[in-house]
């Protein structure tokens, strides 16, 4: 057989002209994909350009009220020349990194709990149970959980564990509701850990038994076998885990849309329990809660530049889980 | 024949691990403490999970009447008044028909180029980290990326135009498209990963009959990977069901399906509406609807679709094989991001 097929005719009859074309067919499709990615990249960027034109670094620092400036772009003059792009998102950045990092934080430590249970502990009966909820849980789309955080756990919140004085204790400065940093990371959890759990335990699974078995004769119990052994091994995965995990909480939008106060505030931490209480608007939430004035220009290129933004944290994770999953290899191992 | 073979019983002694001298009685304080650590998540998991399914049920049964299924709604503040949701689920299948139109066919292609062919090298590494990235972008970003690229003059075609000569985006066929994007991984990994699976001398024999590369995918690969491709399918569908940002940018959010006229389906495709996703969001207090019975029940429906593809997953797909690192590395695969 020829070695290389596609040195020949393109056209014409014969069987081997067909073979050239099928091929030629699926790598213009690939092409065309790759294609596609690229023009969402350099669209989204130059889009965004002129919002970071404007206002330069600055765009990523605070001050002022970001809920004011969007509102003052919104009903900004029309006349090109006179567009208001001035934004300092830090509260709206402040809120993305609150929330993902939080949440990912408490998601990990219980993702290794779960996976280490489903992996070691668990009765096969427990089993069968565990793994059609986590592909479940991993289905259960955004909004049907921002509906359930909104209409079930922010009333709750608000009602039990909001004090009175606490609310009059920072009126001045923002209004405290149920709708809150502390729901959105409790669900934010919730969503993220599936993938977690299912990265950590196809990593576990794949530990060679031989390794395991070795520690278990030295007499070590099967917590510490797994801790020292198969954790171990699993790390590169762990780390993965948590990569993929951030880049997903980074782009929820509806969810956090619906259930995190949606006001672009910054909570301080050194204000205690408070900090728990009081209302963000990530980045991706703001693109949603601005749907309706993407006909204003200046508030379109802000919107790509939030965007933009999520874009190329989102890349960078992704590539930070490659690179994450590659000492896996070495063992032989798929994760 | 009645000869009878006694029972294979391991020898005493032999049995692997020892449950009682393993008893987790002896272990020391720490390792109790993160072992009941392990039972409490694993079983909060599934209690969570359990409730989720309940709760909506509960609301679903309190608030769903059958009216709501083949009513149209109506633009109204009152909740007595602004009818079913018979146009949010038209929607949302209509959206689903349109993104695996479109996802399961470039799917299967892109899956057996890099599978099949992957020349030249650079391309198809290439191709696989992009459809990786398109797997990790979150939607709203695909959303927002659909809007530039609908209003473009040259793409009119897929939307309605104003009489200004702007064009619109949205429409069934833009959201549906980048739908497709959300899907694409799905299929993409699912066939891909049966494909490899299909062993070499399968192919080999193939080409010995005389076969070429091109009819051995025809005729032999892809009906092998069938079921794969069927699992990747309904993964996507999952997806597309339950995602709203794309809708609530590329879909116009008209309380009724509106055609753009034109030939009667087409008139559709190019029209605006609404999927029950959206109607969801529009009717929660994060709309502006605020009629949570409504919502309730919307998501109610939602949640049956999710359950139903559900089931359907786990019955055809890898995840009824008994190696369980296969399995669980197939739920890694069908959890894209999440929502």
């Amino acid at each position: 057989m020829d070695r290389n097929p596609l040195r020949g005719r393109l056209f014409g009859g014969g069987p081997a002209t067909a073979e050239r074309r099928a091929e030629w067919a699926l790598r213009a499709l690939a092409v065309g994909v790759l294609a596609l990615i690229a023009a969402m990249a350099v669209t989204v960027l130059s889009k965004a350009w002129p919002s970071f034109a404007h206002n330069g670094l600055a765009w990523f620092g605070g001050g002022g009220d970001v809920d004011s400036q969007l509102k003052a772009m919104i009903n900004g003059p029309t006349e090109p020349a006179r567009y208001i792009y001035h934004l300092r998102a830090w509260p709206l950045i402040w809120a993305t990194i609150l929330t993902s990092g939080i949440a990912v934080m408490i998601g990990m430590v219980a993702s290794i709990f779960a996976a280490v249970f489903i992996v070691e502990f668990a009765p096969a009966a427990v089993r069968r149970v565990i793994d059609p909820a986590i592909r479940l849980l991993a289905g259960v789309p955004s909004v049907v959980y921002g509906l359930i955080g909104i209409l079930a756990i922010a009333p709750w919140v608000e009602h039990n564990l909001i004090s009175t004085q606490r609310k009059r204790s920072v009126v001045y400065v923002v209004q405290l509701t149920g709708a809150n940093l502390s729901v959105a990371i409790l669900i934010l959890t919730l969503m993220i850990m599936p993938i977690m759990v299912a990265i950590v335990v196809s990593a576990l699974e794949t530990v060679p038994r031989s390794w395991t078995e070795g520690s278990a004769a030295l007499g070590v119990n099967r917590w510490r076998t797994t801790m020292r052994v198969s954790l171990r091994t699993a790390r590169p995965a762990i780390v993965a885990a948590a990569v993929l995990a951030t880049a997903r909480a980074l782009g929820e939008a509806i969810m956090l849309a619906m259930v995190a106060g949606s006001r672009g505030f910054a909570p301080n931490p050194l204000d205690g329990l408070t900090f728990f209480y009081e209302p963000v608007r990530p980045l991706a939430a703001t693109i949603i809660h601005l749907k309706d004035d993407l006909s204003i220009v200046p508030v379109e290129q802000t919107v790509y530049a939030m965007a933009a933004v999520l874009l190329v944290s989102c890349a960078l994770l992704s590539l930070a889980g490659w690179a994450a999953k590659q000492p896996m290899k070495r063992y032989g191992i798929r994760a | 024949m009645t000869t009878t073979t006694p029972a294979l019983t391991p020898p005493a002694g032999a049995v692997r691990m020892d449950r009682k001298r393993d008893s987790v009685r002896s272990w020391p304080l720490l390792d109790r403490i993160a072992w009941g650590m392990c039972w409490t998540v694993g079983i909060g998991l599934c209690v969570v999970t359990g409730t989720i399914v309940l709760f909506m049920a509960v609301k679903g049964v309190a608030y769903l009447n059958p009216k709501l299924l083949i009513e149209h709604p109506n633009a109204s503040p009152n909740q007595a008044s602004s009818g079913g949701f018979l146009d949010p689920i038209e929607g949302t299948l209509l959206i689903t028909a349109v993104g695996i139109a479109i996802a399961a066919p470039i799917g299967v292609a892109l899956a057996v180029w890099m599978s099949e062919y992957q020349r030249p090298a650079g391309l198809a590494r290439a191709v696989e980290s992009g459809v990786e990235m398109i797997a990790g972008a979150p939607s709203v970003l695909l959303a927002i990326f659909g809007l530039a690229l609908f209003a473009r003059p040259a793409l009119a075609f897929l939307s309605q135009t104003s009489a200004g000569g702007s064009v619109y985006g949205k429409s069934f066929l833009t959201a549906g498209t980048m739908m497709s994007l959300i899907a694409l991984p799905l299929v993409v990994a699912s066939t891909r990963e049966a494909l490899m699976q299909v062993p070499a001398h399968v192919r080999e024999a193939s080409y010995a009959l005389g076969k070429t590369k091109a009819t051995t995918i025809r005729k032999v690969l892809l009906p092998s990977v069938r079921p794969s491709v069927a699992t990747g399918v309904t993964l996507g569908i999952g997806r597309i069901i339950g995602d709203t940002a794309i809708v609530v940018f590329l879909l116009g959010a008209s309380t009724r399906i509106e055609g753009a006229g034109g030939p009667p389906v087409f008139s559709t495709l190019r029209g605006t509406g609404e999927t029950l996703t959206s109607y969801v969001l529009l009717n929660s207090p994060a709309g502006e609807g605020n009629a949570h019975e409504k919502a309730y029940a919307a998501a109610f429906v939602l949640m049956g679709m999710v359950l139903v593809l559900n089931v359907i997953v786990m019955r055809f797909s890898a995840a009824r094989s008994q190696d369980e690192p296969s399995r669980w590395r197939s739920i890694v695969s069908s959890i894209p991001w999440i929502g």
